[in-house]
């Protein structure tokens, strides 16, 4: 049986006239985690940021080949964008918290798809837990959120996220700007989230795609270089290019 | 003394001479008004109750009368109105100039915004005069034309340039990363407009506003143009009125320094100033509240 719930084949990406992604081939399968690893201007988070489609909006992005998300080509006309990215969720390098409190952040996307104030309240509660941040907030939930540290509100930015019930999550270098212990936070939580959801991550951190990932894909001058199994990836690529990048001889 | 030293010295005089000069300008005018303006309260005894609240004028009767509520609340009414007007057209192309077409905006509508800053007050007001005070009087009955609303409509142009491209200022400084935050929630377009942009720039959006009111708040000349420059209490906005300002133009020519009619206008002149220390205090006070 079929357990991917992405499957891109062909896909490029430019801007204007430079090709950032060069034809690439590459599937996720269900409830798993896989990290997008290789050097700056690889590509990978212009990848990642085609799956929910963010490169809309950068002017003058074209996009070739197909992105299928359950069956559903993405970039199909019929698709509608706000409801694609309710359904693949985004967590973003710098912690981006609304100026609102931390009760209202949760709640911002849910409001708008109707949700009532007894639902809410479910949906914050759950979305904290699950983010691991519940017992440090619970008691100041209608504070800012700027009140909270870097690791905290990458926390809440992650449960905002999935407070929309999304099947994918993608995080775009999310412990980037983060301490060493959130940094161990977050990590614990993606293992965990991933019985949940399918996360796709994009990480400079080799150690973190070994820590974490079931599979990782190198990328390197807009190729996929290789696909594989984190275990193996980590011991036995099978690309000489992929070796020389995790054994540190460029990057 | 080397010569490097000898430059820092003569720098720092310099700029505490312009800063001085600046300081010392400041303080007497403001104690120059604030002297003649309480003379009238504590000189000629006209009660300060009667000034703020009388409604009746006329500084040169037997006994004289200094009730100037018709042009304090002639003014409030016609900023009030002019930023009724001006805030959701100001606000609306604030945002087409930020969020829809930032390049449109920046080539044409910021270049067009600007110019009309440039106008100068007494072009405003004879536009106003030729063109307005006409226009309400043939479209309404039983009015001159001359009248709170052909006030407030003047001002409001006045004040759409101040209004819209301090919005514009606020609207651009919200960072990319909140919208990008609410689109990946899988918001629209407008409701990271409606609930992200709109919501954080909201500070600088009510300091652009009381900024507006207050540039409204003080204009004289254009006002004067089309108010009417009655005395009596309107009743709708339709009527002619007063306002503090067109009040002290109107009437500064007609008295004698050092008479009581005169220092009722410092009077008046010492309650726009107290005015305008509001405005800059409110904006004060804006600014230090965070969104949250």
């Amino acid at each position: 049986m079929n357990n991917n719930i992405i499957e891109c084949s062909d896909v490029s990406i430019y801007y204007g006239p430079t090709q950032a992604i060069r034809n690439v081939d590459i599937t996720f399968p269900k409830s798993s985690v896989t990290a997008f690893i290789g050097p700056s201007g690889c590509g990978k988070s212009t990848f990642l940021r085609s799956l929910n489609r963010m490169n809309d909006l950068i002017p003058n992005t074209r996009v070739t080949g197909e992105i299928l998300l359950d069956k559903e080509d993405i970039y199909s006309d019929a698709i509608k964008v706000d409801q694609l990215r309710k359904k693949v969720g985004m967590v973003f390098q710098k912690p981006n918290p609304f100026y609102k409190s931390i009760y209202d952040n949760i709640a911002f996307a849910p409001k708008y798809y109707g949700k009532k104030k007894k639902e809410l309240d479910e949906i914050v509660e759950s979305s904290l837990r699950k983010a691991a941040l519940w017992d440090e907030v619970k008691d100041r939930l209608h504070k800012s959120a700027y009140a909270l540290s870097g690791g905290q509100q990458q926390r809440l930015c992650i449960a905002r996220a999935i407070a929309l019930k999304p099947d994918i999550l993608l995080l775009d270098e999310p412990t980037a700007s983060l301490d060493p212990l959130s940094t161990q936070k977050i990590e614990n939580l993606v293992v965990e989230l991933k019985q949940e959801y399918t996360i796709i991550i994009v990480t400079h951190n080799l150690h973190q795609a070994a820590r974490i990932s079931d599979s990782t894909a190198f990328f390197y001058m807009g190729n996929l270089i290789e696909h594989t199994e984190t275990k193996k990836m980590f011991t036995k690529p099978s690309q000489k290019k992929t070796e020389d990048y995790i054994t540190g001889r460029f990057g | 003394m080397s010569k490097q030293k000898w430059e820092n010295t003569l720098g720092r005089t310099l700029t505490l001479i312009c800063a001085a000069i600046l300081l010392i300008t400041a303080i007497s005018i403001t104690y120059f008004i604030g002297s003649k303006g309480l003379a009238t309260f504590f000189k000629n005894d006209v009660s300060i109750g009667e000034f703020l609240t009388g409604t009746q004028w006329n500084p040169d009767g037997e006994p004289g009368k200094f009730g100037a509520f018709p042009f304090i609340f002639g003014s409030f009414v016609v900023t009030f109105l002019a930023v009724a007007i001006a805030a959701p057209l100001s606000i609306g192309a604030a945002i087409y100039m930020t969020e829809i077409k930032p390049r449109f905006g920046k080539k044409v509508l910021k270049p067009v915004i600007e110019l009309l800053v440039g106008i100068p007050s007494v072009v405003y007001g004879f536009i106003g005069l030729s063109v307005l005070v006409p226009f309400i009087r043939n479209t309404f009955d039983d009015t001159m034309g001359f009248s709170i609303l052909a006030g407030g409509i003047v001002l409001s142009v006045m004040i759409i340039p101040t209004i819209t491209s301090l919005a514009a200022d606020a609207l651009e400084a919200v960072p990319q990363d909140l919208r990008n935050a609410s689109l990946a929630l899988g918001a629209t377009r407008w409701q990271t407009i409606w609930r992200v942009v709109l919501r954080t720039a909201l500070p600088g959006i009510l300091t652009a506003m009381v900024l507006g009111m207050s540039r409204a708040f003080g204009e004289a000349l254009a006002v004067q143009m089309v108010i009417g420059n009655t005395t009596a209490l309107p009743t709708s906005i339709l009527d002619p009125t007063n306002t503090l300002t067109s009040g002290i133009t109107a009437n500064m020519g007609n008295t004698i320094a050092g008479t009581v009619a005169n220092n009722a206008l410092w009077s008046m002149s010492l309650l726009l100033l107290i005015m305008s220390f509001v405005f800059i205090l409110l904006i004060r006070l804006i600014g230090k509240k965070k969104v949250m």
